[in-house]
C-alpha cells in the first residue's frame, strides 16, 4: 500500500519537472544568445554566464554555485531582468524600507543608498558603509535586516501555493461532503494526507495521541515538500533556496524541538535524567548523554535538510560549471545526460527528506510521549 | 578556504528565521483551523461511513441468508404439510367411499332383506286367506252337499251309521 503510494507520488514529481524543465528550456532560447546548441544547456549557461561573465573574467566555480546557493537582495530573471525586493532595515535610527533597486545603478554595478546609514551590498549582504567605503563593522552589528529577500519571496510563493491549493482541497469536503469519493485537487491532497497519516503519524506517535499532532506534522510536511520542489524550478517562481538554507530548517528544526518537549510527558523526562532500570553510577553516566540527545535531534533534522538540499543544488550547477570550465560546448554531452539524473534523484530527495523529516518528527514527538509498559517488569527485577 | 567560503550558507541570516517562523506559524494555524481539521475529520467520517457501511452490509447479507434459510424451511414446511393434506384429503375420500358403499350394501341387505320378509308375510297372509277361502269354501260347499244328502232321512242315518263306523272307539 504504502510503495504504491510512493510510486504515484514519485511519478507525479517527475512529470512536474519535465514540465519544468521544458518551459525553461523554450524561455531560455528566447533570452539568450550567449549559445549553446542543446536547449537544455542553454538554459542554465545563460543564467551563470550572465551572472558571472561579464564582471567576473576568470570564471569562478565556487562563487558561481554559492551565487545561486545564497540568498539574494533582488531576484534575478534573465540576462540583466531581476525583480527588485524590498529591503527592510532595523537600525539604531528606526526601520528603513526602500526597493532594493537602490543598491543598483543602470549598468547594474553595486553602489550605495544612503539613507539613516550608507548601505551597500557586499557579498550579498547589507553593510553599513563609512566615508572611505569600508564596512562599518561595529555599525553593521547593529543592523537587523528583515528585508523580503529571494528567499522570504520564495517562501510567501510557497505559502501562497500551499493556502491556495490546501484551502481549495478542504472545501472540496465541505461542498461535496463526506460520503462523495474525493475529486480533482482533494483527490491529489488526500493520497498525501492519509501517507502522512498511516504511514507517519500513526505508526510512531500511536493511535491514542496521534490526531493532535496531525496539524503540526501536516504543514511540517507540506512546506518543506513544497519548497523542495520549487528550489528545484531553475526559473521564476522557483529558484531560490529555501529548504537548503540554514535559517529554514533552523526554525522548523526549533518548532521540532519546541512541540517535542513541550508535549513530552513524565516518562519521557524520567528516561532523560534518571534512566529507570540501571544502576545509579549508570544513572549518573547516562543522563548527560540524554540531555546532549534532546538538543542532538532537532540539529540532526536542521542539518539533514539543509545538507541534502544544498548538496543537490551544488551538485547540478557543479554538473553545469564542466561546460564553464572546459569552455567548450561539447561538454554539455556529459554535463547535461549527468545534470538531468542528478535532477531526477533531486526529485526523489525532495519527497524523501519531507518525508524524513516528518517520520523522525513524529517519532520524537512519539518517544516523548511513550507510556511506560515496562516498569513493572524491571522492578520486578531488581 | 572553501569551508571558510561556503560559511555563510550556515550562519543563518535573523530576517530569513523570522519571516521563515512567521510564515511557518501562519501556516500551521490558517491550514491547521481550515483544511487539516474539517478534512481530517471529514476523512475519519467517510472512513467510519465505510466502516460502518461494509458491517452494515455484512449483517445484511447474514439476515438475508438467514431469511433464506428460513423461506427454505417454510418452504419445506409449506411443502410437507401439503403432502400430510393430500393424503388426509384422501385418506378421508376414500373413507367418506368406504363407508358410502358400506352402508350402500347395509342398506341394499336390509332392503332386500325387508323385501323378503314382506314378500314372505304377503306369502303368508295370501296363502292363510287363500286357506282360509279354501276352508271357508270347502264348508260352505260340504254345507251345500251335506244339506242336500241330509234332506231324506235314510240317508241321513246310513250318513250317521257312515261316521259311527268310521269311529272306532278306542
Amino acid at each position: 500500500m504504502a510503495s504504491r503510494r510512493i510510486k504515484s507520488l514519485l511519478v507525479l514529481c517527475l512529470s512536474l519537472f519535465t514540465l519544468a524543465y521544458s518551459g525553461n528550456a523554450f524561455a531560455n532560447e528566447t533570452a539568450s544568445q550567449t549559445a549553446s546548441q542543446t536547449a537544455d544547456t542553454n538554459k542554465v549557461a545563460t543564467l551563470d554566464s550572465t551572472a558571472v561573465g561579464h564582471e567576473v573574467k576568470e570564471f569562478n566555480v565556487t562563487e558561481t554555485i554559492l551565487e545561486h546557493i545564497k540568498d539574494d537582495h533582488s531576484w534575478h530573471l534573465w540576462g540583466h531582468t531581476s525583480i527588485s525586493l524590498p529591503v527592510i532595515l532595523y537600525t539604531p535610527k528606526g526601520i528603513e524600507v526602500f526597493s532594493s533597486a537602490k543598491f543598483m545603478n543602470e549598468h547594474h554595478e553595486h553602489i550605495v543608498y544612503k539613507g539613516n546609514f550608507d548601505y551597500k551590498i557586499i557579498e550579498g549582504k547589507v553593510k553599513i558603509i563609512d566615508a572611505t567605503e569600508a564596512i562599518d563593522e561595529a555599525a553593521t552589528k547593529a543592523l537587523w535586516d528583515f528585508s523580503i529577500t529571494k528567499n522570504v519571496a520564495s517562501l510567501l510563493v510557497s505559502v501562497f501555493i500551499i493556502l491556495v491549493v490546501i484551502l481549495s482541497a478542504a472545501t472540496a469536503y465541505k461542498k461535496t461532503g463526506v460520503t462523495s469519493a474525493p475529486k480533482g485537487i482533494q483527490s491529489f491532497m488526500e493520497p498525501i494526507v492519509l501517507f502522512v497519516r498511516d504511514e507517519l503519524a500513526i505508526p510512531n506517535i500511536g493511535k491514542k495521541k496521534y490526531a493532535k499532532f496531525m496539524p503540526f506534522l501536516l504543514t511540517v510536511f507540506f512546506l518543506i515538500l513544497t519548497n523542495n520542489f520549487l528550489g528545484l524550478i531553475p526559473i521564476f517562481p522557483g529558484g531560490a533556496n529555501v529548504s537548503g538554507n540554514i535559517a529554514f530548517t533552523m526554525m522548523l528544526a526549533v518548532c521540532v524541538f519546541i512541540v517535542v518537549n513541550l508535549s513530552a510527558n513524565k516518562n519521557y523526562w524520567q528516561h532523560i535524567f534518571w534512566m529507570p532500570g540501571m544502576h545509579w553510577s549508570m544513572k549518573l553516566f547516562l543522563a548527560p548523554i540524554e540531555l546532549i540527545g534532546v538538543f542532538t535531534k532537532p540539529i540532526s533534522l536542521m542539518i539533514r535538510l539543509f545538507a541534502n538540499i544544498t548538496a543537490g543544488h551544488i551538485l547540478v550547477l557543479s554538473l553545469i560549471c564542466i561546460i564553464f570550465i572546459f569552455k567548450t560546448v561539447y561538454a554539455s554531452a556529459i554535463a547535461v545526460p549527468f545534470a538531468v539524473f542528478i535532477g531526477m534523484i533531486e526529485l526523489l530527495v525532495a519527497f524523501l527528506q519531507a518525508y524524513i523529516f516528518t517520520m523522525l518528527t513524529a517519532m520524537y514527538i512519539g518517544m516523548a510521549n511513550e507510556e511506560h509498559h515496562h516498569d513493572h517488569k524491571e522492578e520486578a527485577h531488581h | 578556504m572553501f569551508i571558510l567560503e561556503i560559511n555563510p550558507l550556515v550562519l543563518p541570516d535573523i530576517g530569513l528565521v523570522f519571516w521563515n517562523a512567521i510564515a511557518f506559524l501562519i501556516l500551521l494555524v490558517v491550514l491547521g483551523k481550515f483544511a487539516w481539521k474539517p478534512m481530517l475529520k471529514a476523512i475519519a467520517e467517510r472512513e467510519n461511513g465505510i466502516e460502518e457501511a461494509l458491517l452494515r452490509a455484512d449483517k445484511m447479507k447474514a439476515e438475508i441468508a438467514a431469511m433464506q434459510n428460513e423461506n427454505e424451511a417454510l418452504l419445506a414446511k409449506a411443502r410437507e404439510e401439503r403432502a400430510g393434506l393430500l393424503k388426509d384429503a384422501k385418506e378421508t375420500a376414500d373413507k367418506m367411499v368406504a363407508d358410502a358403499k358400506d352402508k350402500a350394501k347395509h342398506e341394499y341387505e336390509r332392503i332386500i332383506s325387508d323385501a323378503q320378509m314382506a314378500i314372505t308375510q304377503q306369502k303368508n297372509a295370501a296363502l292363510t286367506e287363500v286357506k282360509n277361502q279354501v276352508g271357508n269354501l270347502v264348508v260352505e260347499v260340504a254345507e251345500k252337499v251335506l244339506r242336500k244328502e241330509l234332506s231324506n232321512k235314510a240317508e241321513q242315518e246310513s250318513y250317521i251309521k257312515q261316521i259311527a263306523e268310521g269311529v272306532k272307539l278306542n
